[in-house]
């Protein structure tokens, strides 16, 4: 019988190395304000912050199912579940929700209320149209790909901008039948 | 209690962004790729050593900061202290890091290791060594923290590392009159 998911990554964040949250939120700050320097326009900046997390994501993959011990999801709902549940915890080391479902399960919100990225964070001005966190959207991307989801993800709220909470939109474009050359069991 | 974050956020993050400045944004410049690299762990350094040192007392002298470095300051980052400290006595000081955490999981042909060195030096790494390439390229960014770390104590230097003893590392700091 499949081991049942986590429902917490709570075990596994304690179980793993970690550092320091200051080192790694100023860090990405500096990589941030490094870009726009360097890129000049802010749509670039947000791009390659997409494509940063998207090759991340890739690979952070393997390190989560290595880890969590996740057993294969039965679909979309349960996936992002276990993203928002498992996968923000033993890597952030906070916990996301789930919500906003559309009918047919296939389109819904990842609400992020804590999120170590932004601490110290303000925008300057003429950085309006800034996903600042939009590294966390390609890291989302790049990993479902790797288990045959293709989605597309968009901010939809932004503390950064004003708003209460981070709300991540993850629409599941494309869901591509994995075929195994054996049984899990041989 | 102290926010933390699991170690694979930092390592990926630092990995990524070294590959997108060396492989993507400054592909056919690495000394530029270097120096932008530095310049972003010059930032972290900076504002680091803002937050560690809010409520001391100004270090007395070159030697006192130099400690603070070797001490509270890689514990911080590393959970570990800098295990070798020398001086020349005359504004060069050798940080020696047994095991270099950054460089823990990386591995490399010892043979091919060689010098970096951060800002205010015109030496380009050579690309006889991929392996040693990409290494060095991950040494600018703990160079640039010191550096960094240093310029807000109002200490002006260059900072290079030397890896040639794998798996420690040497920081080489050197204190401009």
């Amino acid at each position: 019988m499949a081991p049942v998911a986590p429902r917490s990554g709570d075990a596994i964040f304690a179980n793993v190395e970690r550092v320091n949250a200051e080192l790694f939120t100023l860090t990405y700050g500096a990589i941030v304000r490094q870009l726009l320097t360097d890129l000049e326009e802010v749509d670039e900046v947000n791009k390659q912050l997409d494509q940063m997390g998207y090759n991340i994501g890739i690979r952070l993959i393997d390190e989560f199912l290595a880890k969590s011990n996740v057993s294969r999801c039965v679909d979309f709902r349960e996936t992002t579940d276990v993203i928002a549940k498992v996968g923000f915890k033993m890597f952030l080391g906070v916990t996301a929700s789930v919500t906003n479902w559309d009918a047919d399960g296939t389109c819904c919100s990842i609400i992020l209320e804590d999120n170590p990225l932004v601490d110290f964070v303000e925008l300057p001005d003429n950085c309006q149209g800034l996903y600042y966190c939009n590294i966390l959207s390609g890291v989302i991307r790049g990993a479902l790909e790797m288990v045959s989801m293709k989605t597309e993800v968009t901010w939809i709220r932004d503390v950064l901008r004003g708003d209460d909470a981070f709300e991540l939109q993850v629409k599941l474009l494309k869901q591509v039948p994995e075929e195994y050359p054996y049984k899990d069991d041989e | 209690m102290v926010r933390e974050v699991s170690e694979s956020c930092i390592d990926n993050l630092i990995r990524e962004t070294i590959d997108s400045y060396c492989n993507r944004f400054y592909a056919d410049k690495p000394d530029l790729a270097a120096r932008k690299i530095e310049a972003i762990g010059y930032q972290v350094g900076h504002q680091l050593s803002e937050r560690y040192t809010m409520d001391r007392p100004r270090f007395s002298d070159h030697l006192e900061a130099i400690k603070f470095i070797c001490k509270d300051f890689w514990s911080e980052l590393f959970k570990k202290q800098i295990d070798n400290l020398k001086t020349n006595h005359r504004g060069t000081f050798v940080l020696q890091d047994n095991k270099f955490r950054w460089l823990a999981h990386m591995s490399v042909d010892p043979s091919s290791a060689h010098n970096v060195n951060s800002a205010d030096d015109n030496s380009s790494p050579s690309a006889e060594n991929i392996a040693a390439q990409a290494m060095s390229m991950h040494l600018y960014f703990p160079c640039g923290i010191i550096r960094g770390a240093l310029s807000n104590l109002g200490i002006p230097c260059a900072v290079s590392a030397d890896i040639s003893n794998l798996p420690a590392c040497s920081f080489v700091i050197r204190i401009k009159a």
